[in-house]
């Protein structure tokens, strides 16, 4: 598949509202802006774009949701608080194609008949948002954002808001929250932001690559798009690698595109680095269940990851080769969801501490044959008794390591020490965790 | 999300902390500027923003500035406490010069960012969480941040650092003090033009 998205991130200037409107930028608006919003909303549907953010939820669905009759106004919120671990493809297209996905905002307002869209980008993310503000006031000033949109009468603002770091602000809910000015809690759902969502009022909340294809469905059609990868998982996908490959990068593929490939292929990340062998695979981001070297031989997509028993979620791939301890690499995980836990629900609030603690002894040659059933057991409380997914992502990584790394963990236990120990590791990092809380 | 006349507010006070603090003129320009993103009755939206003009500001957030900040967005102190407490890019304490943040997730830490951490530490004398006497430097390990395929990354202040290797501490070390953020790699994406 020729690249969709990202064909032009390498080309100088390809940032600039020049180099859009050369290469036909804001065209597809002019045409969506000619349909009727519900013609939008349909074109979406048949196209089957589903959600690149981590649910996969079909994008068309969720924008007919959106309670048109309410007399109060919408909004699209753009979820640009890329802060999935292993995840970082929003920010190349943001930085690269920045008029790309202000498109497909002005777009996606005309859909559900908002007039002001938010993106919400993580603070972190501060040279992107500069990139994001610049090329904004140019579409602004050459009439493709604000008032009367290209002479057609159609009026919509698009805002940018700076996050302040916390990885809880990507949960759709949790992100109305924190645009309102508040912590980055999620709310109980129903009612769903589409009904009640920012200020109260029906709301949309789209990832950045979700919207980033909207422009093309609605030049190239419908059919077009599906004819890009498998059925139900259709369109260019971006897909990031990370840790021990070749080549980490993030590549652009259809989800046809095997997951062995995207890891092997001298076209994406090039193989394991040298001398080493693959161990371990987490396909969608930290949050998702570890794949085996001898899983890969199935589709990227939402529906081949998911048959493999575990998930696309934000396309995030992190490789792990023998050199890497898996209790380790659980810990490591559990002390990035207990400090980013919202805190709002007691299981995840306090279950990721004792997670954390539980891995940190295991993994310094303390853990007691017990310990293992408590790790289990404590993971299994936290796993669908929360509000949001997180409780969900915060037991992943334990429940799946354990499941498939047993007899590593019973080894540290057996032995009293780390029994797979790498030289690119520090002997410190332990003492530190436990300082720091 | 509108809770109606009977939703509990705190009243909770805070108290006075740091020198007196007001927005400069400039910055206080700013901020209403970007308080125009959002609907009049709706400034509490702003609040992260006031408080990173604050932070820009002063260099960390006293009491006395988020107490300015609750006047200007028109919200309780308690809720710019609130919100200070959750966000991690806001400090509360004074920090250096360079806030040095290494990633410490799981991309980075497999390409060594542990180390990254030993060795930074040592050249800076530093712990994380810990500032030098002449405010010079901050150390810091932070989670992901976004740059997984240019692991170890290192966020100095708004400012990244890309494959930073363990053995280059000092150098990294020494580059920001002779040549400040110029001597960082910046991001590998980085729009020049």
């Amino acid at each position: 598949m020729d690249p969709v998205l990202t064909r032009y991130i390498r080309e100088p200037n390809c940032h600039t509202l020049a180099f859009y409107e050369q290469h036909g930028g804001y065209q597809a608006l002019k045409k969506a802006i000619g349909m009727a919003p519900d013609a939008v909303i349909e074109a979406v549907k048949a196209s089957g774009l589903r959600g690149r953010g981590g649910a996969g939820f079909p994008t068309g669905m969720k924008w007919q949701f959106v309670d048109k009759k309410s007399p109060r106004p919408k909004y699209i919120c753009c979820n640009a608080d890329e802060s999935e671990p292993g995840t970082f493809k929003d920010h190349v297209l943001m930085e690269r194609n920045p008029h790309l996905l202000f498109e497909g905002c002005l777009i996606g307002c005309h859909a559900i008949g908002a007039k002001v869209a938010y993106i919400y980008i993580r603070g972190e993310f501060y040279h992107v948002q500069l990139v994001l503000e610049a090329e904004l006031a140019k579409a602004r000033a050459a009439g493709y954002v604000g008032k009367n949109i290209m002479g057609t009468g159609f009026d919509c603002e698009i805002h940018i808001h700076r996050g302040a770091g916390a990885y809880e602000a990507g949960e759709e809910t949790a992100l109305i929250e924190s645009l309102e000015g508040k912590r980055a809690q999620p709310r109980i759902k129903p009612p769903f932001p589409a009904v009640e969502g920012l200020w109260g009022c029906p709301t949309a909340v789209n990832n950045v690559e979700t919207l980033c294809n909207v422009p093309f469905i609605i030049e190239r059609g419908a059919e077009w798009f599906t004819s890009i990868g498998p059925e139900k998982n259709t369109g260019p996908k971006l897909f990031c690698i990370s840790g021990h490959v070749q080549k980490p990068g993030t590549f652009e593929a259809a989800m046809d595109v095997s997951l062995r490939d995207l890891i092997y292929d001298p076209k994406f990340a090039g193989g394991i680095r040298g001398g080493h062998t693959l161990k371990a695979v987490i396909p969608g981001g930290s949050s998702v269940p570890v794949l085996l070297p001898h899983q890969l031989d199935i589709p990227a997509s939402y529906d081949g990851i998911a048959k493999a028993g575990s998930l696309l979620g934000s396309a995030g791939c992190i490789v792990m080769d023998e050199t890497t301890c898996m209790v380790w690499a659980a810990q490591n995980l559990l002390y990035f969801y207990k400090h980013e836990s919202c805190g709002k629900c007691t299981p995840c609030r306090e279950g990721g501490d004792w997670l954390h603690r539980l891995l940190g002894k295991i993994e310094r040659g303390e853990g007691e044959r017990r310990d293992l059933d408590l790790l289990v057991s404590v993971a299994n409380n936290i796993m669908g008794k929360t509000l949001c997914a997180f409780g969900d992502a915060e037991a992943t990584p334990v429940l799946s390591t354990v499941a498939l790394f047993r007899e590593e963990y019973e080894a540290h236990i057996r032995e009293g020490r780390c029994t797979v120990p790498a030289p690119w590791r520090s002997a410190h990092a332990g003492a530190r965790a436990v300082a720091a809380h | 999300m509108d809770y109606g006349r009977g939703h509990h507010k705190s009243a909770r006070a805070l108290p006075e902390e740091g020198p007196a603090f007001a927005y400069t003129a400039e910055n206080r320009a700013r901020l209403e500027e970007i308080c125009t993103r959002y609907p009049p009755e709706r400034r509490q939206s702003a609040i992260l923003y006031a408080l990173f003009i604050a932070q820009q500001q002063h260099g960390h957030l006293t009491l006395n500035a988020m107490r300015h900040v609750a006047e200007v967005i028109r919200c309780t102190p308690a809720e710019v406490e609130d919100v200070v407490s959750y966000y991690v890019m806001f400090f509360t304490r004074p920090v250096g010069k360079y806030v040095v943040q290494v990633c410490r997730t799981l991309s980075c830490a497999l390409m060594g960012a542990e180390r990254v951490t030993d060795e930074l530490s040592q050249v800076l004398g530093l712990q994380p969480g810990e500032t030098d006497a002449k405010r010079e430097f901050t150390l810091l390990e932070v989670e992901c941040l976004g740059a997984c395929d240019k692991a170890p990354v290192v966020g100095v202040n708004d400012d990244w650092h890309e494959c930073q290797r363990p053995e280059d501490a000092r150098a990294l070390v020494e580059g920001l003090r002779a040549r400040g953020a110029a001597s960082l790699t910046g991001c590998h994406l980085k729009v020049t033009s």
